[in-house]
């Protein structure tokens, strides 16, 4: 089989394996451990699934008798519907719970929570919730495949496997020397962590750009370089990642404002200039428009946020066949 | 002689000489006997005075799920130790003098070691209204502190330290801005980065212990620095001393022997607080015990129960066990590295903690307390948490191989822990206090 992506001897990221043991398939609990070999077969399979997936009333059965329960602990829409969208494509029995961290609260832990569906003959638990290594904590106690959907400011691999993706098909499969720019609030995002060690792994070059209190303690540890504004990160660039900025950061004094906020920091046309020629600009959502992304930039050539989304469903499909197959294999 | 007890063939924790001691109805006697109702053999083993932890967290009253009195001074007791401080952050606190004496009764009827209640500086530890410091001193408080919580308010503080002063009472400061901590739930760093965790700057403890510093200066109380973690904090402490300021300090076993990487893999056994912090931090406060900038050694035995602990890091409480511990990481990690010796190192559990509370001095001589400990400073064991005393097992050093152990402990004159390899003839006779019948044959278990 003929692989899309390319990795032209890319050196391991700092650090790599050594926070994380050795992945097992049938979890995905981050990008960061994951070898450049895993990665691409992900994305090879994710680029069949996209094609499929683009002919009229595609369905499969490879999921069939797969139960999976999607499990968000915290407030989601794009990522929950992308997760269904792929389990009932690919034939899978399903169940989502969405619930506010504060009704859990009420008495019974995560765990016996999940403990209690996994009881229910539950193969795979695709969870979000807010506390970092929430994934990995239920992947020690469940019997269940564990797919992490954002653990709190930790990693949300599928997203960052989307964001390969795409940066993929603008790259022409090669990631050896080209060079990210993330912008923004990397200190709280788990779309960067999970972008810097993905990408790093394939052998990119990931420079960070943000205000200084929302960049993390040690950030360069990540295995990215961090530079003080946002033209420097963007100066020849092959693509740009804007994250979204909450706004209650303003509340501890982490940014004035939001316009002070999008002087400094947002993704203008002319900052867009700076970069390469066909450099991408990539924004996971929902978007701020005119605070850390310009309107202009958000619906214009460069712009690839809706081809994120449909990466979005093609790398799921992926992530769940992966992980189900895991399970297959072991039973 | 009626009652007494002699230990014989014993090694003096300082001289290294060969020791025979007597003791009876508690005291120790002053020349060894040649007839004594028990006779304890100990093989040449080293005899010191009992250890004395000043920071401990016994959970009583309110939240037994986590430890009891009895249990926890048993676990005290296996670890060598014949006196230990217990923390106010009970529930409810102990900020009035109705609870100290609760503390002192219960610890009489069920203790396997003198317990020294420590008051709250301010009513149920909010920060706000002071506690009736002379109440709770006549009531056998021996110190004051908020532990979990520092004082915010510098001009509580302040106040706080005034009303010590006369009283003679120290103060014993959880050095922490909590404006700096945030929701931070471990040492800022690189380790946090990666994970993802919020973390806690080491300037968050060293900006309060530089203010506490300060505030001993501006009013002459008693300061003292509750677990020092960081090299910021012990520089603070250092300032102090070189000024001549009534400020003392202590650190615990896990901030020489671990370091934030220990968090990796998001492991609750590694969340305390103060945080673990880095490998330079760590070797900064293996300095300051050497030095003499640490006064004493304390283990912040911190008892969480195993559902407490088993949850997302975040969400896990802060805190380890470490009485039955601390004894073996000193030796393992502070006397064989060469960093001190047997005799300095155990000055840091016995005559310095002793001296910081004003308790009772311990001599090997005749007229002082039979308040000792038998130390085999060779004996290699390993960690097994389900074997603890502690009612709780959450400590990070499960299936770590150390050497060192206390072989018997002796609180009062009475056999508080007994190792099954201790002969004792004629080990009939066992009254006083009502839990010493039951701990030799708990002890022999073992």
């Amino acid at each position: 089989m003929n692989r899309t992506i390319v990795v032209d001897d890319a050196p391991a990221p700092p650090g790599a394996g050594a926070f994380l043991q050795a992945p097992d398939a049938r979890h995905l609990l981050g990008l960061e451990g994951l070898p450049g070999d895993a990665l691409v077969d992900l994305l090879d399979s994710a680029a069949r699934y996209r094609e499929r997936l683009r002919t009229p009333r595609w369905v499969s059965d490879e999921l069939r008798g797969i139960a999976i329960c999607n499990a968000f602990f915290e407030d989601s829409t794009r990522t929950r519907v992308s997760f269904e969208l792929a389990e009932q494509r690919l034939g899978a029995i399903h169940t989502t719970f969405t619930t506010s961290g504060s009704s859990l609260s009420k008495g019974e832990s995560m765990l016996d929570t999940l403990k209690v569906l996994t009881a229910m003959h539950v193969d795979l638990v695709v969870v979000r919730h807010r506390s970092a290594g929430s994934s990995t904590f239920l992947a020690r106690h469940l019997e269940a495949g564990v797919i992490n959907a954002g653990d709190g400011e930790h990693e949300h691999p599928t997203q960052g496997l989307l964001d390969l993706l795409t940066l993929s098909d603008a790259w022409e499969g090669r990631f050896a020397g080209r060079r990210l720019a993330i912008i923004g609030d990397i200190a709280h995002s788990r779309v960067a962590r999970s972008a810097i060690f993905g990408l790093t792994t394939l052998g990119a070059v990931v420079t960070i750009a943000g205000p200084a209190t929302l960049v993390p303690a040690e950030a360069e540890s990540l295995g990215c370089a961090v530079v003080g504004t946002v033209e420097e990160a963007l100066r020849n660039a092959d693509g740009a990642m804007a994250l979204r900025l909450q706004r209650e950061r303003m509340e501890g004094g982490l940014i004035a404002s939001t316009g002070e906020y999008a002087r400094v920091w947002g993704i203008t046309r002319e900052r867009v200039a700076l970069m390469r020629p066909g450099a991408v600009v990539l924004h996971p959502g929902p978007m701020n428009r005119g605070v850390e992304i310009a309107a202009e930039v958000a619906d214009g050539n460069e712009s690839r946020v809706f081809r994120q989304v449909e990466n979005g469903l093609a790398v799921r499909c992926a992530v769940l066949a992966r992980c189900a197959q895991a399970l297959t294999e072991e039973s | 002689m009626n009652g007494a007890t002699v230990i014989r063939n014993a090694r003096h924790w300082r001289t290294g000489e060969r020791l025979d001691l007597a003791f009876d109805r508690g005291v120790i006697l002053a020349s060894p006997l040649e007839r004594a109702a028990r006779v304890i053999d100990a093989r040449g083993l080293v005899l010191a005075p009992g250890l004395v932890d000043l920071h401990v967290h016994l959970r009583e009253p309110g939240q037994t799920s986590k430890e009891t009195i009895e249990r926890g001074t048993r676990a005290a007791a296996a670890g060598g130790f014949t006196a230990v401080a217990c923390m106010p952050n009970t529930e409810p606190v102990l900020d009035s003098s109705a609870w100290i004496e609760w503390v002192r009764g219960r610890a009489e009827a069920a203790g396997y070691c003198r317990v020294h209640p420590i008051g709250a500086v301010t009513m149920g530890q909010k920060g706000e209204q002071l506690t009736e410091f002379s109440a709770l001193k006549a009531a056998g408080a021996v110190a004051l502190s908020d532990d979990g919580r520092p004082v915010m308010s510098a001009a509580v503080m302040r106040r706080a330290l005034e009303h010590a002063r006369l009283l003679g009472l120290p103060i014993v400061c959880h050095e922490e801005d909590l404006t700096l901590r945030g929701d931070g739930c471990m040492n800022e760093g690189r380790v946090a980065t990666r994970l993802g965790l919020r973390g806690i700057p080491a300037a968050a403890e060293s900006i309060m212990a530089r203010r506490d510093v300060e505030l001993a200066a501006l009013t002459g109380g008693r300061t003292h620095l509750a677990h020092l973690s960081c090299a910021e904090s012990l520089d603070a402490l250092r300032d102090a001393r070189e000024r001549g300021l009534p400020v003392t300090g202590e650190t615990c076993p896990h901030y020489w022997t671990l370091t934030e990487d220990a968090v990796i893999g998001y492991d609750t056994l590694a969340k305390m607080n103060p945080p673990l912090r880095t490998e330079r931090d760590r070797l900064a406060v293996i300095e300051a015990i050497k030095d003499g900038t640490i006064d004493c050694l304390v283990t912040d035995h911190a008892p969480h129960t195993e559902e407490e602990k088993r949850q997302p890091f975040d969400q896990a409480p802060f805190g380890i066990v470490g009485l039955e511990t601390a004894l073996a990481l000193t030796i393992t990690h502070l006397v064989e590295p060469g960093h001190l010796t047997l005799e300095r190192a155990l000055e840091r559990w016995t005559d310095a903690p002793r001296r910081v509370f004003g308790l009772p001095e311990v001599r090997l001589e005749a007229g002082y307390p039979a308040d000792l400990v038998l130390i085999d400073a060779e004996a290699a064991w390993t960690v097994e948490p389900a074997a603890f005393h502690s009612k709780s097992r959450n400590t990070p050093f499960a299936g770590a191989l150390l050497r060192g152990r206390a072989l018997a402990t002796i609180c009062d004159g009475e056999i508080t822990h007994l190792d099954a390899t201790i002969e004792v003839e004629g080990a009939a006779s066992r009254s006083a206090r009502g839990s010493a019948a039951r701990s030799v044959s708990v002890a022999a278990e073992h």
